[in-house]
């Protein structure tokens, strides 16, 4: 028996209690919020108090450090795509009943990963010219850790594609697709979406192994840091530079997957919605 | 009445019980033959030699217990169970289980046949969650039978129309209750235009709430006049809509015939048992049976 007044009580509690909730999730973020800026500020004031900061020699080496952004960046993109490439190939390989193609992508991952990333870069710049391969500086970084993150990434899709339930391939097979079409069509889009947020993972992870290939003197990030900060005796100064680059560039990037993956989720929205 | 042919048997030998005479003139001819079809799991048998005959325009449903093998047989009708014995015909394409391998091109070729004229719906639904319901409807016939998008877009909204779901044309399956997808899934496999429905326990694995919805649509199926072989535990569905019954016990078919035969008038000890079971000891259904009937939930072998 719910009377008018009961249900209009009704409505009334029910406001209060979205009202109570809206005001501890904003105090819970705006504490939160609170805390980072404090640790922030320590280590600010920290950095102060220690050293010298001087501000003279950072406007001036400043835009010197950032050239090796776009070198960075440009580094990051092509490898990530190199690895992609080569994941989707090393995956397909692991996944095919070919016993040949199966070794060769098994082979690829074992050796790939079982070896130093710092190794493979050396390896190519300065082992492979004595049979006669040579390779200029960025080419070298973009192969070698192209390779090398290509191999972790076979196996990431290579899950990712054994994730998509069988109840898929059957209704597709059913429906009269052939193998081919139902892979391209049904399991890979599904499989994408899950591996994801790993291959965000994994291009980050990559944004900043990217600066070893400052030892084969590509003129990125870290390599133009070290060059203004060494022999100036600066080294906390840009490092501390570089250091701040690489967080802001990590950052904006896990914001744009953030947002892929949040617009992947359109056929999962229920469980957003509920 | 076993109606197993011997597991050498070539040859499709239609059993009297298999003619429907009410239903189809004498000598017209069967649009699915499957003949002395066995299945093994590693050294398990769980299929011993089953043929079946299908006429155009029948419903036939196999009715048996979990474990009998009664999935098992529908999946080797279309090959997604590799049969490891025996001939699946449909529509005057025969096809002969390769379990040694040896897939040819042609046998492959073969199978794709045999799935395009016979699509299947399934206890899990398995719509596709990346694509929308339209999106779900209008994959296979775009991209198997090259239909250009807007024929295919029309098509697909007359049989979500059909089911009662063309306000869903622009969800994703996850938004959809359990009986809503399995209507999209029906639709989907009506949007191939197959010559057959297979239904693999369409409703087992609703909430007994939903189960109606469903049947109403598979019933209106059946009147229509498709071809459809169905597997369920809904007595009452096998008793309204169904032209003839098949019960499955232990890898075999133990009896057919139509429905007042089978399910009220049983010939056949272990149909009589598993009937007992569903419908109560007298026989006859007391009412509900076949909400009573949802209960089973074991995903059969």
């Amino acid at each position: 028996m719910t009377s008018l007044a009961a249900r209009a009580a009704n409505q009334q509690l029910g406001d209060q209690i979205i009202a109570a909730d809206r005001s501890r999730s904003r105090r819970w973020r705006v504490q939160f919020l609170i805390a980072w800026a404090i640790i922030v500020a320590a280590l600010v004031a920290f950095v102060l108090i220690t050293i010298n900061l001087d501000t003279d020699f950072i406007a001036k080496w400043l835009p010197f450090i950032l050239t090796g952004v776009p070198i960075t960046i440009f580094v990051s993109f092509a490898s990530i795509a190199l690895a992609v490439v080569l994941a989707i190939l090393g995956a397909l390989g692991r996944l095919s009943p070919n016993p040949y193609l199966n070794a060769l992508a098994s082979f690829y991952v074992s050796f790939f990963r079982g070896t130093p990333l710092l190794l493979q870069i050396f390896f190519i710049y300065f082992a492979l010219p004595q049979m006669g391969i040579v390779l200029p500086e960025v080419p070298t970084g973009i192969i070698a850790l192209g390779l090398n993150y290509g191999a972790y990434m076979t196996e990431v899709f290579r899950s990712g594609i054994q994730a998509v339930p069988h109840g898929q391939t059957e209704a597709a097979l059913s429906l009269g697709m052939t193998a081919r079409t139902t892979f391209r069509r049904i399991i890979v889009p599904q499989a994408f979406r899950i591996v994801t947020p790993a291959i965000g993972n994994d291009f980050i992870a990559m944004l900043k192994d990217s600066s070893l290939v400052s030892v084969i003197s590509v003129h990125e990030l870290l390599y133009q840091a070290q060059v203004a900060g060494r022999p100036n005796h600066k080294s906390m100064q840009t490092l501390l530079i570089a250091a701040i680059v690489y967080w802001i560039l990590t950052i904006v990037f896990s914001f744009f997957q953030a947002r892929l993956e949040r617009r992947q989720a359109v056929g999962d929205r229920a469980r957003v919605v509920g | 009445m076993t109606v197993s042919a011997g597991p050498t048997a070539a040859t499709h030998v239609v059993h009297p019980a298999e003619v429907p005479g009410h239903l189809v003139p004498a000598g017209a001819t069967p649009i699915v033959r499957a003949t002395a079809i066995e299945k093994y799991f590693a050294r398990n048998q769980v299929l011993r030699g089953c043929s079946m005959t299908v006429f155009p325009r029948e419903t036939v449903t196999i009715l048996g217990r979990s474990g009998s093998g009664k999935s098992t047989f529908l999946r080797c009708l279309n090959f997604l169970e590799e049969p490891s014995a025996g001939t699946v015909e449909i529509d005057e394409v025969a096809v002969h289980a390769m379990p040694m391998g040896g897939r040819s091109k042609e046998h492959r070729d073969q199978i794709r046949h045999l799935r395009l004229h016979a699509s299947m719906v399934f206890q899990e639904f398995n719509l596709f969650p990346h694509l929308s319901v339209i999106g779900n409807l209008i994959e296979a016939p775009v991209h198997v039978k090259h239909v250009p998008k807007a024929e295919a877009i029309e098509l697909a909204e007359v049989y979500l129309e059909k089911v009662g779901l063309i306000d869903k044309r622009n969800e994703y399956p996850a938004r959809l209750s359990g009986g809503q997808r399995q209507r999209v899934a029906i639709a989907r496999a009506l949007t191939m235009e197959p010559k057959i429905l297979l239904f693999d326990e369409p409703t087992s694995a609703l909430d007994p709430s939903l189960v109606g919805e469903v049947l109403k649509v598979m019933e209106s199926l059946a009147h229509e006049g498709r071809t459809m072989i169905v597997v369920t535990h809904e007595m009452q569905f096998a008793r309204e809509a169904a032209d003839r019954v098949y019960y499955m016990h232990d890898g075999a078919f133990a009896e057919i015939g139509p429905p007042e035969r089978v399910i009220d008038d049983p010939q056949d000890e272990r149909t009589r048992e598993f009937l007992a079971r569903f419908l109560g000891s007298s026989g006859k259904p007391p009412r509900g049976a076949a909400a009573a009937a949802v209960v089973e939930s074991v995903p059969n072998a």
